[in-house]
């Protein structure tokens, strides 16, 4: 029975290399166990990132045998199961070292799309009742689980051959707040999203939808902007 | 791609997709019914409603394949915004002008 793992992982910048360690084997083993062990007992000058290790806080995901995932929650069980294990840095994204990427672009693509809550009360007024079972409610309620990890921004294809794309994430934030009632910049919003670059740009491959960590539906979230956006240009509401 | 022209693209194609149907099945008329040119000539000739069918035709089909070029000259090559958006004209006058042509050939007596 095979008692060592062969982990190749990536070290130096944009131009670097993969560096093979061989790591034990145990009983559900993360793939973040292996990078952790791999810092903490063979190099420690290993990059990467992470923080709560169970799933919340969407840092630590990476390039996983050549698909994104988070690490934290993808036992080696599920991914090697040929002994082999080659961890990179996310892709579509500027590599800082190792295995950390630099994130401002995909945050920099959540304020061009919008992403942020604009209010219509104020402290002063009562707390908003919101009806839990309304269509948008519910679809607001599914698209806000996303965690931010970046997995559907490096799969998705159209990003990497367009770098001017808002992405799946920063789309799905948006879909969120034109869902929310108490939400009041949604003309800008859709106007932010409908131009070269916006909702329009995607093409429905789906590889967002397939390797969501939360099991969200981006696709599904950027199709219902597609109409959102449409139908709001038909009424004179956003311009091109 | 943008919003106009993804509603350019998505209207273009709801009328083409029963032109198309009808034009297959006139296809299939004529080949079954073993129609000659002259016959078809015959019915086509003159006909405001052959005109107006195919040339409608043409007009959406020059549209929807001019914007789809575009996307495709935009994401696959070097072309700025503008050489992709003269290029995708280009072809769209292009398509307009051979399918007029070729509807006019059929209807005019």
């Amino acid at each position: 029975m095979t008692t060592e793992l062969a982990v190749s992982l990536w070290r130096g910048a944009e131009h670097g290399r993969y560096e093979t360690y061989r790591v034990p084997l145990r009983s559900s083993q993360t793939v973040l166990d292996v990078v952790t062990f791999v810092q903490r007992h063979i190099d420690p000058t290993l990059s990467y990132r992470f923080a709560c290790r169970v799933g919340v806080c969407g840092s630590c995901a990476m390039t996983v045998n050549g698909k994104p995932r988070w690490t934290c929650r993808t036992h080696i069980a599920k991914v090697a199961g040929n002994g082999k294990l080659e961890i990179g840095p996310l892709e579509n994204l500027p590599v800082i070292k190792d295995l950390t990427t630099d994130m401002q672009p995909f945050f920099e693509k959540w304020q061009r799309a919008k992403g942020a809550f604009t209010p219509t009360q104020t402290r002063h007024d009562a707390i908003a009742q919101i009806k839990p079972d309304t269509p948008a409610r519910k679809a607001a309620d599914e698209a806000i689980e996303c965690i931010n990890c970046g997995v559907c921004y490096a799969a998705c294809d159209t990003v990497r051959w367009n770098g001017d794309y808002l992405g799946p994430a920063a789309l799905t934030r948006a879909w969120t707040l034109v869902n929310d009632e108490r939400d009041g910049g949604n003309i800008a919003r859709l106007q932010a999203i409908a131009g070269a670059g916006g909702c329009h740009a995607c093409h429905s491959h789906q590889s967002c939808q397939e390797l969501c960590p939360q099991a969200l539906n981006p696709t599904a979230a950027i199709a219902a902007l597609k109409r959102r956006t449409a139908a709001a240009y038909l009424k004179g509401e956003i311009k091109i | 791609m943008n919003v106009r022209l993804y509603v350019w693209q998505r209207a273009t194609a709801a009328v083409m997709a029963p032109l198309v149907m009808v034009h297959i099945a006139v296809i299939f008329y004529a080949t079954r019914h073993g129609m000659s040119a002259a016959d078809i000539l015959g019915r086509t000739r003159g006909s405001i409603a052959w005109a107006a069918f195919y040339g409608l035709f043409v007009l959406a089909v020059s549209i929807h394949a001019s914007i789809g070029v575009r996307n495709v000259l935009s994401e696959w090559t070097p072309l700025n915004e503008r050489r992709v958006d003269a290029c995708a004209v280009f072809f769209g006058l292009v398509l307009a002008v051979l399918g007029l042509r070729a509807v006019a050939a059929v209807v005019l007596p």
